[in-house]
């Protein structure tokens, strides 16, 4: 593996009762790259990103970002998460809730107004930002909340499906935006469920049943599993699995 | 610093809330002011006998529209024991000794009002008129209007009622919108989400009790002898309970509608078994349950300062109780967000 792994994870089970969520997985983010997470949804993607952004118990294994052990504190300050749900205040508008959370990501008062205004413009929703979030469309919702995870300006960012009923011109800004976060440093970790999506990331686990059960370049799973489509490759490794 | 930032937001949702800020200031005044239309009617139509009045006297009496009779002091006791007349007012000057029927707090409040309306007219501070008064029951009961009695319980209940519901709702929201987990996905601690919480829904209840208890005294002219600030401590108190009881119990409830299946289970029985109703008599398990309440312990010390004119010196016994209820659930709160992150 890479000398120069923002995250790494060891061996990690999760256990939510008798049931297993994740067997035994075992990956490393590199700086700089997008790391896609493909699986049917109930695989246990979520399950995983929330553990290494420090959200909720893991059972067995180790997750390190940063050179810490998960959850720290310190560590998640240079984490932008953006989970599967929009996670927004309904009844505030769109520069309350950016207020609120760069007050808890704790971006100073100085800066605030201005880097606000930076991640509005991103998103292309300065024109609404003053409308209560319960008005916003669906696409516009997803925008605010990915702006939220980019407030503190993070190191890495994990986002659990970020694209998830987004329309296709959306969908296509979006990955324009990871691309650029990516050339000024930053690491991607990104989970979908989207086949041809995948093949945007630079490397790509592929998650089933709680298992990864194959890990590597796009074009080096495809020459593996002799195909050209991403569909294929995942029947391939996961047949071979079963 | 966010623990502030918390506190700001949950004021600015709140306020956004225009319904919930109704249920807040306008439904306590509008139970209490039916309440009071129940409990005062007809307060001045009262009838008693008067035995040795002086002319003036007597003239005051009837001039606030009472039926007013003068007899021998037999046929005071008579009328009165058959249930003829509400009181019987004996003037042994200086003393006036007034016997009250006394098992309608509601015709004893009216007599009372009657006497001391007259008396007032007569001698002007109110305190001075009370020494001539020398007042007794026949069948035992109160100076107290119902009201009189209610209203601190009521206070405290209103506090209870809707900074449980409010803040168990609003919790849950952050739970179930994935706020929550967002929250725990920055630095802030668990301890700064849950003392967020107790700024911004303490900022509301310190307001709602002091709007509360302004139309208690003013409007509806109930009686109170404490000090404001010591009522408002206890009403404090009672918030941090209720507070910290509905973000706990909120983890139990997956929706809103779970949230107010609550009430019946945890609200209304503490009104019942909080002193409103008379509990003595009741099997020993009843006075413990109600014991166990925190409403009870907030609901006596209210009582003391409004009825008794307590100090909170002399209540200090259920600050301490209601104290260890809100401190225990706050740290149970604290503790139970571990589920969502272990530091």
């Amino acid at each position: 593996m890479g000398y120069d792994a923002v995250v790494r994870v060891e061996h990690l089970t999760q256990r939510f009762g008798k049931r297993t969520i994740l067997h035994d997985i075992s990956l490393d983010l590199q700086r700089g790259e997008i790391l896609g997470l493909l699986g049917p949804s109930g695989a246990g993607k979520t399950t995983l990103v929330r553990a290494i952004a420090g959200i909720g118990e893991y059972s067995e294994g180790q997750i390190a970002v940063l050179g810490e052990r998960m959850p720290s504190l310190r560590v998640v300050q240079r984490i932008g998460y953006m989970g599967q749900a929009d996670a927004l205040y309904q009844d505030l508008n769109g520069l309350d809730n950016l207020t609120f959370f760069s007050d808890m990501y704790g971006v100073s008062k100085k800066r605030r107004s201005s880097r606000i205004e930076e991640v509005l413009e991103l998103v292309q929703l300065t024109p609404d930002a003053k409308r209560p979030v319960h008005t916003y469309s669906g696409g516009m919702r997803r925008r605010l909340s990915l702006a939220i995870a980019l407030l503190h300006e993070p190191d890495i960012l994990i986002l659990d499906e970020p694209t998830v009923g987004v329309d296709p011109v959306l969908r296509k800004n979006f990955w324009t935006e990871f691309r650029r976060l990516q050339a000024i440093g930053v690491s991607l970790l990104i989970t979908t469920h989207v086949m041809d999506e995948a093949e945007h990331c630079d490397r790509l686990g592929l998650i089933r049943d709680g298992r990864l059960i194959a890990l590597g370049k796009p074009s080096e799973l495809k020459e593996q599993a002799d195909s050209q489509s991403m569909e294929d490759v995942f029947l391939h490794f996961g047949g071979v699995q079963a | 610093m966010r623990t502030l930032s918390l506190t700001k937001r949950l004021i600015k949702q709140i306020v956004r809330d225009r319904r919930t800020v109704a249920l807040l200031f306008i439904a306590p005044l509008f139970i209490l002011w039916l309440l009071s239309l129940v409990f005062t009617a007809n307060d001045t139509k009262t009838t008693f006998d008067v035995i040795g009045a002086p002319a003036v006297v007597l003239d005051k009496l009837r001039e606030t529209g009472a039926t007013v009779a003068e007899v021998s002091l037999e046929a005071g006791k008579e009328r009165l024991a058959a249930g003829e007349t509400d009181a019987y007012l004996e003037f042994a000057l200086p003393k006036v000794n007034v016997v009250l029927e006394g098992s309608d707090p509601l015709a004893n409040r009216a007599v009372m009002q009657t006497v001391q309306m007259a008396m007032q007219a007569l001698v002007p501070t109110n305190g001075v008129v009370k020494q001539f008064l020398d007042v007794t029951y026949l069948h035992g009961g109160s100076t107290l209007t119902m009201l009189d009695y209610f209203a601190p319980v009521l206070i405290g209940f209103f506090i209870l009622f809707f900074v449980f519901l409010i803040s168990g709702v609003s919790f849950l929201r952050e739970r179930t919108g994935g706020t929550l987990e967002r929250m725990m996905a920055t630095p802030i601690r668990r301890h700064e989400i849950v003392f967020g919480y107790f700024f911004g829904f303490g900022l509301f209840a310190v307001l709602q009790t002091t709007w509360v208890q302004w139309f208690t005294l003013q409007v509806l002219d109930v009686n109170s002898v404490g000090s404001f600030g010591s009522v408002l401590v206890v009403n404090i108190l009672i918030a941090t309970v209720a507070l910290s009881l509905g973000t706990l119990l909120s983890a139990f409830a997956r929706n809103e509608l779970q949230m107010v299946q609550f009430i019946p289970l945890v609200i209304l029985p503490q009104i019942f078994l909080s002193g409103l109703f008379d509990l003595r008599g009741m099997p020993d398990w009843v006075i413990w349950l109600s014991k166990a309440m925190p409403l009870t312990h907030g609901a006596e010390a209210l009582r003391g300062i409004m009825i008794r004119g307590d100090s909170l010196a002399d209540i200090w016994m259920p600050l301490v109780i209601l104290s260890g209820y809100s401190l225990f659930f706050l740290a149970l709160n604290i503790a139970a967000l571990r589920k969502y992150r272990k530091v």
